[in-house]
């Protein structure tokens, strides 16, 4: 099994095969991280840079992190510090980004597709950190290691994923990739953030949390997007903790082993309370360093999948 | 175009070859003190696991072993594209070890060269040896081992194949010639 993709851009185009290559490619990974080199020189020479157009610590720490894990030079750019400020368009930003000839372009962008519109237009590899409300690939892919590696499977499991579903690309990306690899996936969230025909996604959908947790292996939790959403789809956070805020008490109705995930950052005390944050169930830091595992296999495969997509054309 | 295959090596063959470097292994180490097996995945892994039994049948003392996958060196990504890595398991130090690498096939040496790079990121052994089952020349580097189980001297074109049975017990070696 080879991987034929030159860009991540979503998981909307990977398939199940791929996902589970780019997932077994993320657990060989995850040693290197545990010794005492951490580092290997897969990727010596490559130069990957790092565009955010959005803040972000952790997925850019993550990112750049994994390149240097494997030898890459890696450098960030933040949309604050770029000419972008200046007004400049994306389309000059890449052109000029071309011209110094990176290998591949991690870019965290505000607009859906603008990841896309870079691919079609440039010779180097893009990976999507992010755009806009629209999908979060690498996001989903270290939801589904760290999922795949306490319960041993992904297939047949169901999943709650509860909260802002319209503002959340990690919602998105993580229905696509968890339908595709079998899973049960129940949205629960105010109508207010429940975007109109996501059942389309082949999701069960709920109003009411209580009937997304009834028997769930997994609940996902989503931060409340404050800064996308402004204030008008929420009456209060008190009142949306009361609704859909993961206690204690709510958690039980999930199965007693049930994993417990966020994408980080949290908001404690609104989506989800310290207690359990901080409870046995919580797999959240897992996660963070299963992100650094996955994003080291896809910088690695989208290196080699130009090659093995001309060779096999 | 037609390809013909002839056999190398049997199991019977394989297994007195084995039991050879077992016992050259032992002697040239004078013993099993700080010696510890590292199998190349794929192929090596199973031989140096053959390795460790016949040293156990012959001294009583299970040495350590553990495998080591070299993808992530490999200096041809830009040519051969991203292959699918695989474990690497090594659960001793390797702090004074004298470690024995096994492989199936020595031919460039280039991927012991890779092995030898991944062994010293993780730790530093006091020396490395080299147990191969077949040497079929064509060296690129300069690497020459220190176990061998037979050379077979082939032209470039042709291919070596080691067997392994569901056990990943080795079976046969062919040499396929195009």
């Amino acid at each position: 099994m080879s991987f034929g993709h030159k860009h991540i851009l979503g998981i909307e185009q990977l398939s199940a095969d791929d996902i589970t290559l780019i997932l077994d490619t993320a657990e060989s990974f995850k040693e290197v991280s545990t010794r005492e080199i951490k580092k290997v020189p897969t990727l010596r020479g490559k130069t990957i840079i790092n565009i955010f157009f959005e803040a972000s610590t952790r997925t850019r720490a993550s990112f750049e992190i994994a390149g240097k894990r494997l030898s890459a030079d890696t450098m960030n750019i933040s949309a604050s510090t770029s000419a972008v400020v200046k007004g400049e368009t994306l389309e000059d930003t890449a052109k000029n980004l071309e011209a110094m000839h990176p290998d591949i372009i991690v870019m965290r962008h505000g607009h859906s597709g603008a990841p896309h519109y870079l691919a079609e237009r440039c010779g180097f590899s893009v990976v999507n950190a992010g755009d806009g409300a629209h999908e979060h690939p690498s996001q989903a892919l270290l939801d589904l290691m760290t999922i795949r590696e306490k319960k041993g499977t992904i297939e047949g499991l169901v999943v709650a994923i509860v909260g802002d579903i319209a503002h959340s690309r990690v919602a998105r990306s993580n229905i696509y990739a968890l339908k595709k690899m079998g899973a049960t996936v129940r949205l629960a969230g105010p109508g207010t953030l429940l975007p109109t025909e996501i059942e389309r996604m082949g999701a069960e959908v709920t109003t009411d949390m209580n009937t997304a947790l009834d028997g769930a292996d997994v609940v996902m939790m989503l931060r409340i997007q404050q800064e996308r959403q402004g204030k008008a789809l929420l009456p209060s956070n008190r009142e949306y903790s009361r609704f859909y805020g993961l206690n204690p008490e709510n958690l039980k109705l999930a199965k007693a082993d049930a994993l417990v995930m966020h994408p980080g950052p949290m908001n404690r005390g609104v989506e989800i309370s310290s207690a359990v944050a901080d409870g046995a169930q919580n797999v959240i830091l897992d996660q963070v360093e299963n992100g650094v595992a996955v994003r080291m296999a896809l910088l690695y495969l989208v290196s080699g999948g130009e090659q093995l997509a001309e060779q096999s054309a | 175009m037609a390809v013909r295959e002839t056999i190398i090596l049997d199991q019977p063959a394989i297994n007195r070859a084995l039991t050879r470097i077992a016992h050259e292994i032992l002697e040239r180490n004078k013993g099993t003190d700080d010696v510890a097996l590292v199998g190349v995945v794929r192929g090596g892994d199973h031989l140096a696991r053959c390795l460790q039994q016949r040293i156990q049948d012959i001294e009583g003392v299970e040495i350590p072993l553990g495998s080591l996958d070299i993808t992530m060196y490999r200096d041809d990504l830009a040519s051969r594209g991203s292959l699918p890595v695989e474990k690497t398991d090594l659960l001793f130090p390797l702090e004074n070890k004298r470690i024995v690498l096994v492989d199936d096939v020595l031919f460039t040496g280039r991927t012991i060269r890779a092995a030898m790079d991944a062994l010293m990121d993780i730790g530093r052994p006091r020396s490395i040896q080299l147990a191969i089952l077949v040497d079929r020349g064509h060296r690129e580097l300069p690497i020459r081992p220190d176990y061998i189980g037979r050379n077979v001297p082939t032209s470039v074109s042709e291919k070596i194949v080691v067997q392994f049975n569901d056990e990943n017990n080795p079976t046969e070696v062919r040499v396929a010639k195009p």
